[in-house]
This record gives C-alpha cells, structure tokens and sequence, in this order.
C-alpha cells in the first residue's frame, strides 16, 4: 500500500483575509511497510497532511495517489474555477474514496472522545458493520482489534465505555479503527496525555502489529524520545513543507535546525554532543539509552583496561 | 501555604466502599515551593489538585489552603482566588474574544475598581510576556500562547499559589519549553507557591520537592535526585525517569564509578570527564 503525493498544496479560508498556507507544494513516497514519526510544532501543517491522505481535505491543487487510486482525480477545485467538473467525474471519485477508506485507517487526536456506543464491542463493531461484512467475521475483527491493544474480550465487550479509564478508553478507539482492517495506520498524537506505562504499552501494540501485519504507520508525535525507538523514517516539518526527512540517525543530528523550528531532540542526542564537546569521540547518531550506555561501556573499559 | 490532614477522599458514585480515590494524605507544602506531583494515570494526581481548590470535598480529614478550610463553604471564593488553577486543555479555559478581556474576567468578577482591572491585566499580561497579544483574538494564538493567557487570568487575581494540573500535555515542545519557563519565573521571580502536575519527568528535574502518588497514596517524596535515583521503584509503579538518569542508573549498576543522582546532561558529562 504505497501513497504518492505530487505538488500537494493546501489554503485554508483561500481568498479570504484568514488566507493561510497549511501545506505548501509538498511532494512525498511512503513505500508499504514503512514506519513513519511525523513531527513539526503545532501549525506547521502535519494535521492537515494526514487528513489529505485518507480524503478528508480536499486539497486545492496538487495530486495524491494511494495504491493506484488517484484521490484528486475529478476534484471541483476553487482554483480552477473554468474546468467544471462533471456529475460522472465526481461520483467516480466518491467511489475512489470509499475504496481508499477502507483501506488507510486515521485515528484521530483524542480519539476517546468519539465514543458514542452503549458497550466497547457495539463501538468497535461499528466500522466492520459498515463496511457490510457478516456478523462472524465482524465479531472476529472485534477480537482482534482488541487483543492488539491489550484489552480482555470477555472482560471488556460488554462494559460501556464511558465507564472505563482514560487509558482504556483510547484503547477502544483504536481498536475501532484497527477492525477496519487498514493496510496504512495513521495516528494523530496516539499516546498524547498518557502516563509513561501507558505510552509505551500502546507504542508497543503498535510496533508489533507493524511487525506482524506487515501494514503501513505513521504516527504524528510531539515525542522524539518516542520516534528514536519506533519510527524507521522520521519527516519534519515546518510551515507546510517538509525541510527534513530521514531515518532518526541522520535527522536528529541536526539539532540546530531542529530547535529553530520550535522542536528538540532527544535527550541522549543532547548529552552525545556536550560529550563530544567535552573531547569524548563518540558517533553523534546515537539516541537511544541502550545505544548510549554500549558505547559508553566500551569507552569506559578501554579507560580501566 | 497548603496543609492536609489525613486526608480521604472516595468520589460519591462509587460503588465500593473501601475504594478511596485517596488514602490518608498528610502534607505541608510551604510558601514558595516549588513541588511537581507526578504518577500514573487514575493515580489519584488530579483528584488531589481539584480538592486542594475546592471543586471537591475531602470524605475525611481536612485541607487548609493559606489557613483556610476548604470544607467552609463560606470560605470558597477566598480560597480559589488565593489558589489559582490552570488545566490541560487551554481550549476549554478561555472565555472571551480578546485576549485582555480574558485576562480581565476574574477581576471583574471580584468588583475592583476599573484602573486596578486594568494595571493588573497589565501587569498578569507582562508577566507571561503576552503583552503584545493583548487585543488579539485567543483562537489565533499556538497553545503556549493560549496556556499563558490562561496562566495570566488566574495571575490577575493575585494569588499566592497556582496548581497546575498537566498543562502542557496538549503542547509542542516549543509550547512546553515556554510554558515552564513561565511557571519557573512565577516561582523564582514572583516567589510562588507552586504545584505542578505532570507526565513528563524531564518537567520536574527543577522542582524543589517532587511527590510520587500510586494509588491514592503518597509513596515517593524528596528532592528530585533522591526520587529519580529510585529507578526500580518508579518503573515499578509505571513511571519513568529522565534518560540521562536512566543511562546514569545502568551504568552505575554494572559498576561503573557513575553517579546514579545525575539528573542533567551537565551532570553526567561532568561526571563522565571525571572517569575518563
């Protein structure tokens, strides 16, 4: 499931004085399998890019193709104002939308507060029901969905869940999105507000059914501690463009350009550089605690042997 | 400034009667501190902070609050204007369409005269350096921006203490890093009382006492390099501890001469030199 992205622009409010640029002439490949963190300060127009892939936005010019399904094709754009569109060409692309919904899945900021069924197994069936799928299979999705974020079947379908804890709530939203079955995964802020033990469990799920599902991920974070352990590309951006992208290693060496747009890096990054300063050598991609304490062993041993 | 006496709380619709959203509470943060709450969620953190304000009442024990018992009904509104409280979602927090009418709500409120309104919205405004954005509309703003304002309407009404209750969880790293720039100058500059709320360790490496809750209780409390030293322990209740704490802790275990107390990068280059 591959998603190619051509010149993709977005204005929000276009001719108005609110005029603003939210994503700005972006061109973007994400290959199937890949694990993506998609990080940029508030504003800088990572919402607005995942809600384009999944069709949600319209964008005002530029093209999205998503496993051969052009998603733009047949769009009334304001821009184009002359070119009408026809009847024909629009419902073609409804179609194209339905098909590409079924396939990239978005979960959204927050999404504990879209919960509206009277149990967890209603809410989570809600999507598979949908998608018209037999009674048998919905409820296997259901099962699923919620073995892979760690909630007891039994334990759980009939509970409501507004009852349930803010952690567990989250869970249920997710599962909802994941018995859809997507072939890419979008997460907007997915472990925001959760307290440590919590983050990494649902990072964790995640991981493995990246792992086991062979499906694509992008998860938008403000972490970067976070990102150096899961994601295998990371895309910045700023002001609607991408101004960096690239495995953590090399994008978190940039740590001037980083903090200049408003982001960090992590704090092993940080510590890595004030060593080099200090006349230690060690291999500035380093950014996770394991890599650090390895490479610090060897120095140390070096100094003792 | 903030005294509880074993304090109980169990909210009114739970079912089970021995369950307690807290357990037997007994603190005494003085005037001036700087102390951040930390654990996991459904801890018991945020019960705390809304009882310290009087949204809630304790079931047993007793909360003073500059002397004041926050089970006086009569007491109340002195109370919250001597406490103030900031949330998570600077959404939810801004009531009007400019940001100094914001500012100036609460002291609205109190009937103050319109030249004091004024010099203390001046002022609160000055103080989480918004004033440039004083007759711009709040929805324009990032959420830093939109916390600060927050943080400037409860300043307006001249507290002695502010509870922060996770109030960067919903920001970018930008927003947090000005965030607690703000609440760290309230502190040192304005002398304070803080209580800071929070998810992120690396927030509470400047307090000046840190309080651990598991449960309901208080399991953990001391300065922030007796807590995080304590890393068996934190990760056992679901916490985690600043990296370069962690990095320091592993090492220190496989008996390297590293301090496991390091809380900063400083610390452990420092200590590292030292070893090389």
């Amino acid at each position: 499931m591959s998603i190619k992205i051509m010149d993709l622009t977005h204005v929000y409010d276009l001719k108005t004085p609110n005029e603003t640029i939210a994503i700005n002439h972006i061109d973007l490949e994400v290959e199937t399998g890949e694990f993506i963190g998609l990080i940029g300060h508030t504003g800088s127009g990572k919402s607005t890019l995942i809600q384009q892939m999944n069709g949600l936005l319209k964008p005002t010019s530029g093209e999205i193709i998503i496993s051969g399904y052009n998603i733009t094709e047949g769009l009334n754009r304001p821009i184009n104002k002359k070119k009408k569109v026809t009847k024909a060409e629009s419902t073609q692309r409804k179609k194209r939308l339905i098909e590409v919904r079924k396939r990239v899945g978005l979960v959204f900021q927050y999404p504990e507060y879209q919960l509206f069924e009277e149990t967890v197994e209603k809410d989570i069936a809600f999507g598979p029901i949908n998608l018209g799928l037999e009674e048998a299979e919905v409820k296997l999705r259901v099962k699923n969905a919620m073995e892979v974020v760690g909630l007891d079947y039994e334990a759980y379908k009939e509970r409501s869940p507004f009852e349930l804890s803010g952690g567990q709530k989250r869970r249920v939203a997710i599962a909802g999105v994941l018995a859809m079955k997507p072939e890419v995964l979008i997460l907007d802020e997915p472990t925001a507000g959760l307290d440590p033990k919590g983050r990494d469990e649902i990072l964790g799920q995640i991981k493995s059914l990246h792992a086991n599902e062979k499906i694509t991920v992008i998860i938008v974070s403000h972490s970067m501690e976070d990102m150096a352990k899961v994601a295998s590309r990371l895309i910045v951006m700023n002001k609607g463009m991408i101004v960096l992208d690239g495995t953590p290693k090399i994008v978190f060496k940039q740590i001037d350009l980083l903090e200049e747009i408003g982001l960090a890096v992590p704090q092993i990054s940080y510590l890595i550089r004030a060593l080099n300063t200090a006349g230690f050598s060690m291999d500035e991609t380093i950014n996770t605690v394991e890599e650090a304490k390895d490479a610090l062993i060897q120095i140390l041993n070096k100094r003792i042997g | 400034m903030i005294k509880t006496e074993g304090l109980f709380f169990k909210y009114d619709d739970e079912k089970d009667e021995n369950k307690y959203a807290l357990k037997n509470i007994n603190l005494n943060i003085v005037d001036g501190e700087f102390v951040v709450i930390i654990g996991h969620n459904g801890s018991g953190k945020s019960t705390l902070s809304k009882l310290f304000n009087g949204i809630y009442y304790p079931t047993d024990g007793k909360i003073y609050i500059d002397g004041l018992d926050t089970s006086d009904e009569s007491q109340i509104w002195e109370i919250r204007k001597r406490a103030g409280m900031v949330f998570q979602n600077p959404d939810n927090q801004l009531v009007a369409t400019i940001v100094e009418e914001d500012v100036a709500f609460g002291p609205e409120n109190l009937g103050l005269p319109s030249e004091e309104i004024r010099a203390r919205v001046d002022e609160a405004l000055e103080s989480v350096k918004m004033s440039a954005f004083k007759r711009k509309p709040p929805h324009h703003l990032s959420g830093g921006q939109k916390q600060r304002v927050a943080i400037a309407g409860i300043l307006a009404m001249k507290p002695r203490c502010i509870i922060f209750d996770e109030p960067t969880a919903m920001l970018d790293p930008s927003g947090r890093k000005e965030v607690m720039q703000t609440i760290a100058h309230l502190n040192k500059d304005e002398k304070m009382t803080i209580v800071h709320i929070t998810h992120f360790m690396d927030e509470a490496v400047e307090a000046d006492r840190i309080l651990v809750m598991d449960e309901g209780e208080i399991v953990l409390e001391g300065k922030p390099k007796e807590v995080f030293s304590q890393v068996e322990k934190l990760k056992e209740i679901g916490l985690d501890v600043p990296q370069v704490t962690l990095l320091s802790f592993e090492l220190n275990q496989m008996g390297y001469a590293v301090n496991k107390e390091n809380l900063t990068v400083d610390e452990l280059v420092e200590n590292l030199c030292q070893l090389k």
